[in-house]
């Protein structure tokens, strides 16, 4: 497997608070590579800085070879860097259709080829029954697959997913599970965020484990639920950082 | 179960893109357009050809506020300027060299266009109020220059000399309003023409994405700033349009009314009333407050003019207490959500 995206260092400060510390992962083309961590670990920060919505102040990003490093969120998205934010951000006022046609538009100018490829992406989600509702309309769960699919439809390279099971009822989970393993097979590259750990541990090829800001283990998963520094931070000891 | 999805997929692809709308209202649309063509012969005199005059061009000033509001999602408190830029350019061309309106009105389509780059780059990074404040403080300051610049006329204005040579090249009809009738009617079509292309084009959408969730569209490769100021420059062009035909329509030019913010409220006002980001609510909203407007200077003379405002008020308070996305709206998202959609 070829590297794909290589984050070396990225720091980032509030003040004196340091929400991302040193921290250094990468990614191979066609892994899940789950992120976990408390929360306030620097989670969601960390894909801030990566897909460029907030400036880094140290450390470089590469994709595939390539310095992203504080370039524009469009810019970054364009090469092929897709994401779905924690807090949904459906554009309301748009169908469901319209909204993933926005991301197929990514690609493609023609408005036919778009809503084609957003109903192809709609379907993989499972939510063709909803095409022409307002996004509104849709539940907690109807909202992250369409979220999904919306990234999906700009066929990228890596798509960066902030708790995808995060909010939605247990019921909904298994189905959310699956999309992400089928999404996998069919060769994205994944960056999840995810609290459920027994989630993390069945589709992760390996985690990243942060505690307030700082990276305290990353590795294949058995090897980090076993780390004696993910245990503390998640019942609750003082980790010291890596 | 897959080929269920599949059988799904084949007929959501066979679906047309965009939906048929609803008999009744293209009925509705048909007899507006009929109305619109003949209402110069049944409706002769000077007042009724007047009013839907103003309300055409108001439409259509109200469009251009909406590409920038209702689409991309900035309030702009500004938009006198190019309604202004467009009745000066026409007007300093044939006052001083004799060039006809026609050129003026291309000419300020361009000016205001750029002026739109020049306020909007700076400007346009400014999230919600802030931009609204900028603009309202830009608008008063050129307002003031305009004033105060002889070149122009300063506060005096401008006053189109009559010429009774070529009323087509000229843009000047002296015996009747319908010359300038249609010509409002046309411009507003075209307008409107174009928006609703807006509307279904690449563009449009990435627009209305960004008005939603600015974040989420970046996200999905879309350049915030580069789009915001395309739209801004689209509405300056078409507010420039209306500002050109005003002028010729009225052949004074006073910067102390047509540069006032009272005009870019006005246009505000008309676009949230009928339903903003709609494509038919300016229009609406300026067949409901011109005519308010115009009736209550005729009742109430001089004084009319704070009553028209007072109704104003009433009416948007009403519309954001029990509608907020406007009259319009409700019929719009009916007809985008299609019969038959699952529940």
């Amino acid at each position: 497997m070829s590297l794909l995206l290589d984050v070396k260092g990225v720091t980032k400060r509030y003040g004196g608070l340091a929400a991302n510390a040193d921290i250094t992962f990468d990614v191979n083309e066609g892994e899940i590579l789950g992120i976990i961590g408390p929360n306030g670990a620097g989670k969601s920060t960390l894909f801030d800085l990566i897909t460029g919505f907030q400036p880094l102040d140290a450390g470089r990003v590469l994709l595939d070879g390539h310095d992203i490093t504080g370039r524009r969120p469009d810019i970054i998205a364009g090469l092929g860097v897709a994401r779905t934010f924690q807090k949904l951000k459906p554009f309301t006022d748009l169908t469901v259709t319209e909204n993933v046609m926005v991301g197929a538009l990514a690609r493609t100018s023609s408005m036919k080829a778009a809503r084609d490829a957003a109903l192809e992406s709609l379907a993989f989600v499972d939510l063709l029954e909803k095409r022409n509702h307002f996004a509104r309309e849709l539940s907690t769960g109807q909202r992250k697959r369409l979220e999904l699919a919306r990234g999906l439809a700009m066929r990228p390279r890596i798509i960066l997913m902030d708790e995808v099971t995060g909010g939605v009822d247990q019921r909904t989970i298994p189905g959310l599970v699956d999309l992400v393993l089928d999404l996998k097979s069919r060769g994205v590259t994944i960056v999840t965020i995810e609290h459920n750990m027994q989630v993390m541990m069945r589709i992760a090829d390996r985690i990243l484990a942060l505690y307030a800001g700082r990276r305290i283990a990353f590795g294949r998963p058995e090897a980090v639920r076993s780390d004696p520094k993910v245990v503390d931070a998640y019942l609750g000891g003082t980790a010291d950082a890596a | 179960m897959a080929s269920d999805q599949a059988r799904m997929l084949e007929l959501a692809k066979s679906e047309p893109a965009w939906p048929r709308p609803p008999l009744w209202s293209m009925g509705l649309g048909l007899a507006v357009a009929a109305s619109l063509l003949a209402y110069p012969f049944v409706f002769t005199s000077p007042f009724s050809h007047h009013l839907v005059i103003l309300i055409l061009l108001y439409a259509l000033m109200a469009q251009s506020w909406n590409v920038v509001a209702g689409l991309s999602g900035q309030i702009s408190l500004g938009h006198a300027i190019f309604f202004g830029i467009g009745a000066y350019s026409s007007t300093v061309l044939f006052v001083k060299y004799g060039i006809t309106p026609w050129i003026g009105l291309v000419v300020g389509m361009v000016l205001s266009a750029l002026a739109a780059v020049a306020i909007g780059v700076p400007t346009l990074r400014l999230r919600g109020h802030y931009f609204a404040i900028a603009t309202l403080l830009i608008g008063s300051s050129v307002q003031i220059i305009v004033q105060r610049w002889d070149w122009v006329g300063a506060a005096s204005g401008l006053y189109i000399p009559i010429d009774r040579t070529s009323p087509w090249l000229y843009l000047q009809f002296h015996t009747s309003k319908i010359p300038y009738y249609y010509l409002a009617l046309g411009a507003t079509a075209v307008g409107y023409g174009l928006v609703w292309l807006l509307r279904r084009s690449r563009f449009g959408f990435r627009l209305q994405a960004l008005r939603d969730e600015p974040d989420a569209a970046a996200s999905l490769g879309i350049a915030i700033a580069r789009h915001k100021v395309l739209a801004f420059m689209i509405s300056a062009a078409m507010m420039s349009v209306a500002g050109t035909f005003y002028a010729q329509y009225v052949l004074v030019l006073d910067p102390e009314r047509l540069l006032s913010s009272e005009i870019s409220i006005i246009v505000l006002l008309m676009t949230v009333l009928g339903g903003s980001g709609t494509l038919w609510g300016p229009a609406l909203g300026a067949a409901i407050l011109i005519p308010l407007s115009e009736y209550s200077r005729i009742w109430f003379g001089g004084t009319g003019r704070t009553i028209d405002l007072i109704i104003y008020g009433i009416l948007i308070l009403a519309v954001c207490m029990w509608r907020p996305s406007g009259i319009l709206s409700l019929f719009e998202e009916g007809i985008r959500r299609r019969k038959g959609s699952a529940p």
